[in-house]
């Protein structure tokens, strides 16, 4: 069966999650397909991040489902979660290195838990992850000696560790100079179809993203805006959304916060 | 009539956020009492964190316990010298320390340097996600980071507590035997003949280890349960001294009356 006719990895229905009083998500629907690089986009704060956390099972959704290879990743106990996570990898915005091991032993880390395998053993499989990132040279440094997009190099060999069958980058090109972002995105799309990986990109960083996406979904006020391919998003005639793909400053999305009349406002100041 | 509403939903509001904190304070106790079993099978968890939580807080403990002994040399000798019992001194110096002040001053001082130290470690993994890095790597962080801290910290107090009362003696020993004149075979012998082993320094060691148990699960707790930002973790590190110095102080009034009240 060809991948495009598979059932989708991820399966998302009627997801509604909220934080207190406010609604993040109200009902969304997403299909991540396998062997794809699929990008949630959306602007800061509509919860792109949690997203990724209720479908890695580290939150609870108020109502909805997120399936992950045909297992309701909710319905799982601890145990079950955790071989779950077993085949999943996260890239965390921040790389979440531990900043008491240096870079090699961070790469050995999942490997040591998680299976009893020897010592040369362990270093050849770090070795082959640390050369896929183009960080052997780096085993012996400290995360503290890292600049930020080699630090989410290393995080990026520790997700691939376990041979997962998917990545899900939390915002990886943030902070990024144009340098370390275009070995990024080689990596994120070169792993994806050297391994026949999934992955998940959660990023505000259209361009970049855009370029490397098999499939976009827009999201904004807890719901999904449109979803596509990144050429057919890009046409798009909704006004919102190309508002946000084209970074246009005026909008649907008001340049200004509401506020007054200027004039009623100066005019009144004195009083 | 709305103010009073508002006045007891605030209220009810605050005590139903205290009793979620003690809720999640007492399932990450029991996880961490569960996980003893892991760390037999893996002793070198504890072992590392002995060495930061333990023998880091060494020099601090001996310092203290000389200069406090010594106090208590000086102001005991004057005291007992107005009744001619200047003699007795080291039993004031030694029954003082070890059911006190030994178990009490240590347990403030590790609250002070080991405590507030695990509870900004803590709270700044959780403020870099590396506790959440942990969980999607299927490693749970209570079993791999807290409990090897929280056993190690159990273990470190008595042994803290044992060298700040030996040297206490000891600064008591130079103070009133080497300044003040007391005759030292008396100093000793008053000690040995006065202070009973399970009335005194058995008491004392069950006193530390509760202080142990009690400032090292603060501390932790305090760090799990952090807002992961800058603000959130220097809150926590205070709340984790303050906390503990008062549970320390309060439990020491509960376990002497328990111990001696009789």
């Amino acid at each position: 069966m060809p991948e495009s006719e598979s059932p989708p990895l991820v399966r998302v229905r009627g997801l509604c999650f909220r934080r207190g009083s406010r609604v993040i998500f109200d009902g969304i629907d997403l299909d991540i397909r396998r062997g794809r690089v699929t990008a949630v986009m959306g602007p800061s704060g509509t919860g792109k991040t949690t997203l990724l956390k209720l479908i890695s099972g580290q939150l609870r959704p108020d109502r909805g489902t997120v399936e992950v290879d045909g297992v309701d990743v909710h319905a799982l106990d601890r145990a079950g979660l955790y071989r779950l996570r077993m085949r999943m990898g996260m890239l965390f915005q921040s790389g979440a290195l531990l900043t008491d091991l240096d870079v090699f032993e961070n790469v050995a880390y999942p490997i040591r838990e998680h299976t009893r395998l020897n010592e040369s053993l362990i270093r050849r499989l770090v070795l082959i992850k640390l050369e896929a990132v183009g960080l052997r040279g780096a085993a012996r440094l400290m995360p503290s000696q890292l600049s930020g997009g080699m630090a989410r190099r290393v995080a990026l060999a520790r997700a691939i560790a376990m041979d997962p069958m998917m990545i899900l980058y939390d915002e990886p090109f943030t902070g990024q100079d144009p340098i370390s972002m275009g070995a990024l995105l080689k990596l994120i799309r070169g792993l994806n179809d050297a391994v026949r990986l999934t992955s998940i990109v959660v990023s505000h960083d259209v361009r970049e993203t855009a370029e490397i996406a098999d499939e976009l979904y827009v999201i904004s006020n807890g719901k999904v805006v449109q979803h596509g391919s990144p050429e057919a998003m890009m046409r798009s005639d909704d006004p919102w959304v190309r508002q946000f793909l084209h970074g246009l400053p005026d909008g649907p999305v008001p340049f200004h916060y509401p506020a007054p009349p200027l004039a009623d406002e100066l005019l009144g100041a004195g009083t | 009539m709305s103010a009073v509403l508002d006045a007891l939903a605030a209220l009810g509001a605050g005590g139903i956020a205290v009793l979620r904190r003690i809720g999640r304070a007492s399932l990450l106790f029991v996880a961490m009492a569960a996980g003893v079993g892991e760390l037999l099978r893996k002793p070198g968890l504890v072992v590392a964190q002995l060495y930061g939580i333990g023998v880091l807080s060494v020099l601090l403990i001996a310092v203290a316990g000389l200069f406090v002994g010594m106090v208590l040399g000086l102001q005991g000798f004057y005291i007992l010298s107005q009744f001619s019992a200047e003699a007795t001194l080291g039993v004031m110096v030694a029954a003082s320390l070890v059911r006190e002040l030994g178990p009490v001053v240590t347990a403030l001082l590790f609250a002070g340097r080991a405590g507030s130290a695990l509870t900004a470690e803590i709270g700044l993994m959780k403020a870099t996600e590396q506790l959440s890095g942990l969980e999607m790597m299927a490693v749970d962080p209570v079993r791999r980071v807290l409990t090897p801290r929280f056993y190690a910290g159990v273990l470190s107090m008595p042994l803290l507590t044992a060298m700040f009362s030996a040297l206490g003696v000891l600064g008591g020993y130079f103070v009133g035997v080497g300044l003040l004149g007391v005759d030292g075979g008396t100093y000793w012998a008053q000690i040995e003949a006065k202070i009973d082993f399970s009335e005194d320094i058995v008491n004392g060691v069950i006193k530390s280890l509760v202080f142990g148990v009690v400032c090292t699960w603060i501390a932790l707790y305090q760090g799990y349960d952090t807002l992961p930002t800058s603000e959130g973790v220097s809150r926590s590190t205070t709340r984790t001294v303050v906390h503990s110095a008062l549970a320390v102080l309060g439990l020491d009034f509960i376990l002497t009356a328990l111990m001696f009240g009789n």
